[in-house]
C-alpha cells in the first residue's frame, strides 16, 4: 500500500530513502508521476516529497553562476530575469513544458529524472554544461546532466540517489544559448525533434566555443561534437550552418513513430539545430 | 490503510481532512470537501477543468496529492464569485455566451482570473498560450477570448481591447 512522507532536510530524506522496504519514488512537481500512478505503470510503496526541504525550490546566484533548486516550477524559472539574461536557452526550454498548470509545478529534475527522449529541459541544459549534485547514502556527487538518463525511463542514479540542484557555470562575455523544439501544433504537445546549441563568440562573431544537443532523434538527449566542430573558428555563414546541419543529422538515430518518421526527424533534427545556432549566435553578440 | 490528517486553508477558510495518500487534491476537494466546481475532465494535466491556485499559482489539481496541500493556501472556482455578486469574469463569460455545455469553465475562469491578477492588459496571444491548458469541447475558444479580454478592459476602466 502507497504511503507518503515529506521529510524537512536532505539527511532525513537519503535516510528514508536507504531504509525504505519496497519501492521508493521521489517526488517534485508529480506532473509525471502522478500521471504513472494513476495508469499503474509506477506502484511504489512510498512517496518521498522533497518540496519542504529548503533549496528544493528557489534559484541562488553566486558569483555569476547560478544554482536551481531540483524542484524549481518552470513558472519560478520563467521570472527569474537575471536566469533568463545569462541563459536564455535553459529558460525558455524549462517553459515550454507543458501548459500554465503543468509550469506552476514540472521541474527540472523532474524532467531528467523521469528520463524521455523527448524531455524539453534537457538539452538546454547539456548545451549549457550543466552540472547536478546527486546525493545519496553514500555521499555527495556532482555530475554532468548528461551522464544521468540511460535511455528511454531509465537513469544512472543508484536506489536511494536523488538531485538536490543543478548548476550552471559563469559565462564568458559574448556567450549566449538557444533552445527549439518541432510540435505539429503551437502549445501542448511532445517534440518530434529538439535542439539546444549554447556558443561562444570573439569579439569578430565567431564561435570559440559551442555545443550542439539533440533531443527525441535518440534513446537519450544527444550530444553531437561534430556539429559543435562545424561552428568553431567560423561566424555563421551558409556553408557552416550547412555542415552543422550535416552533422546534426548524422547524429540521429531516432525512431518510428505517430509524430514522425526517422527520416522526417532526420531532416527536422539538421533544421532545427541551425535555426538554434543562428539564433544563440545572435543572441550572444548583443551580449557583452 | 494509514490516513493522513492534512491542513489547510481554502478559499480563506481554514480547512482540515483525512486522506489516504494516493488521493489527489482534486479527489479531496469534490468527494471529501464536496467543493465539486472543480472538474474531472482527463486525471492527466491535459484538459485543466480542475485548475485551481495553490499559494497563488495555477496548477491542476489532478496532477497533486492532497497531502501535498499541508499548509499550503487553495483557491477554487467556490471562492471567486462574492455571495451573490459575481466576478466580473464571470459575469462576462455569461454576456459573451463564452460557455455552452458549461464543464471546463469553472477551469478557464480560475486560469483567466490567474491571467489578469498577474497582468492586466494582456494581449490576445498571451491570453491564447497562458488559456492552452485548458479544453473546450464546445464554444472554439472564440467567445472565451473575447470575454476574457473584455472583463480585462473593464477592470481596467478603458473600452479598448487589447490587439
Ligand atoms: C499535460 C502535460 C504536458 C507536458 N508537456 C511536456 C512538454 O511539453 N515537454 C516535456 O519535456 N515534458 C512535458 N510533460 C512531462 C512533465 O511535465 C515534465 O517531465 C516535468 O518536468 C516533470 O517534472 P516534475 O517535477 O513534475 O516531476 P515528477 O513527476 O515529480 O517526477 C518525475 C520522475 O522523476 C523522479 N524525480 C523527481 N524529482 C527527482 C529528484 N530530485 N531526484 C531524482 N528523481 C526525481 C520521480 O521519482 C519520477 O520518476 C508534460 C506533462 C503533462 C501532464
Ligand atoms: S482533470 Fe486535471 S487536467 Fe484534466
Ligand atoms: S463549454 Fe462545453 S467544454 Fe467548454
Amino acid at each position: 500500500m502507497l504511503d507518503y512522507t515529506a521529510p524537512s532536510t536532505v539527511e532525513e530524506a537519503i535516510r528514508i530513502l536507504a531504509e525504505a522496504p519496497g519501492t521508493a519514488k521521489v517526488l517534485s512537481g508529480g506532473t509525471d508521476l502522478l500521471v504513472q500512478l494513476r495508469s499503474g505503470r509506477t506502484k511504489p510503496d512510498l512517496i518521498v516529497d522533497i518540496k519542504k526541504i529548503p533549496g528544493m525550490s528557489g534559484i541562488r546566484e553566486r558569483d555569476g553562476a547560478f544554482v536551481i533548486g531540483a524542484a524549481t516550477p518552470g513558472a519560478v524559472i520563467g521570472e527569474c530575469e537575471a536566469l533568463k539574461r545569462v541563459w536564455p536557452g535553459v529558460v525558455e526550454a524549462a517553459n515550454l513544458i507543458g501548459s500554465t498548470q503543468v509550469q506552476g509545478r514540472a521541474s527540472l529534475a523532474g524532467n531528467l529524472c523521469n528520463a524521455s527522449p523527448a524531455a524539453d529541459s534537457v538539452p538546454a541544459l547539456i548545451a549549457a554544461r550543466a552540472t547536478c549534485v546527486v546525493v545519496g547514502a553514500n555521499g555527495r556527487r556532482e555530475v554532468p546532466v548528461e551522464s544521468i538518463p540511460t535511455g528511454p525511463g531509465r537513469t544512472s542514479l543508484k536506489p536511494g540517489e536523488f538531485i538536490v540542484e543543478f548548476h550552471l557555470p559563469k559565462r564568458p562575455a559574448r556567450s549566449a544559448d538557444a533552445y527549439l523544439r518541432f510540435i505539429p501544433r503551437t502549445e501542448m504537445d511532445i517534440a518530434v525533434v529538439g535542439a539546444g546549441v549554447s556558443v561562444t563568440l570573439d569579439p569578430g562573431g565567431a564561435c570559440t566555443d559551442a555545443r550542439v544537443v539533440l533531443g527525441a532523434v535518440a534513446p537519450t538527449a544527444i550530444l553531437v561534437p561534430d556539429a559543435a566542430a562545424a561552428l568553431i573558428g567560423h561566424t555563421l555563414d551558409e556553408t557552416v550552418l550547412a555542415a552543422l546541419d550535416q552533422a546534426a543529422r548524422r547524429a540521429c538515430k531516432p525512431i518510428d513513430d505517430k509524430r514522425g518518421t526517422i527520416e522526417y526527424r532526420t531532416k527536422v533534427a539538421g533544421v532545427m539545430a541551425r535555426r538554434a545556432a543562428v539564433i544563440a549566435h545572435e543572441r550572444a553578440g548583443v551580449r557583452r | 490503510m494509514s490516513k493522513h490528517h492534512v491542513s489547510t486553508t481554502i478559499n480563506g477558510e481554514p480547512t482540515e481532512f483525512l486522506c489516504e495518500p494516493q488521493l489527489t487534491l482534486l479527489d479531496v476537494l469534490r468527494d471529501e470537501l464536496h467543493l465539486t466546481g472543480s472538474k474531472e475532465g482527463c486525471s492527466s494535466g491535459d484538459c485543466g477543468a480542475c485548475s485551481v491556485m495553490v499559494d497563488g499559482r495555477l496548477v491542476c489539481s489532478c496532477l497533486m496529492l492532497a497531502v501535498e496541500a499541508e499548509g499550503h493556501t487553495i483557491e477554487t472556482i467556490e471562492g471567486m464569485a462574492r455571495g451573490h455578486d459575481l466576478h466580473p469574469l464571470q459575469r462576462k463569460f455569461l454576456e459573451h455566451a463564452a460557455l455552452q455545455c458549461g464543464f471546463c469553465t469553472p477551469g478557464l475562469l480560475v486560469a483567466a482570473k490567474a491571467l489578469l491578477d498577474r497582468n492586466p492588459n494582456p494581449t490576445e496571444t498571451e491570453t491564447r498560450y497562458w488559456l492552452a491548458g485548458n479544453l473546450c469541447r464546445c464554444t472554439g475558444y472564440d467567445k472565451v477570448i473575447r470575454a476574457v479580454l473584455d472583463t480585462a478592459a473593464e477592470l481596467r476602466g478603458s473600452d479598448t481591447v487589447s490587439e
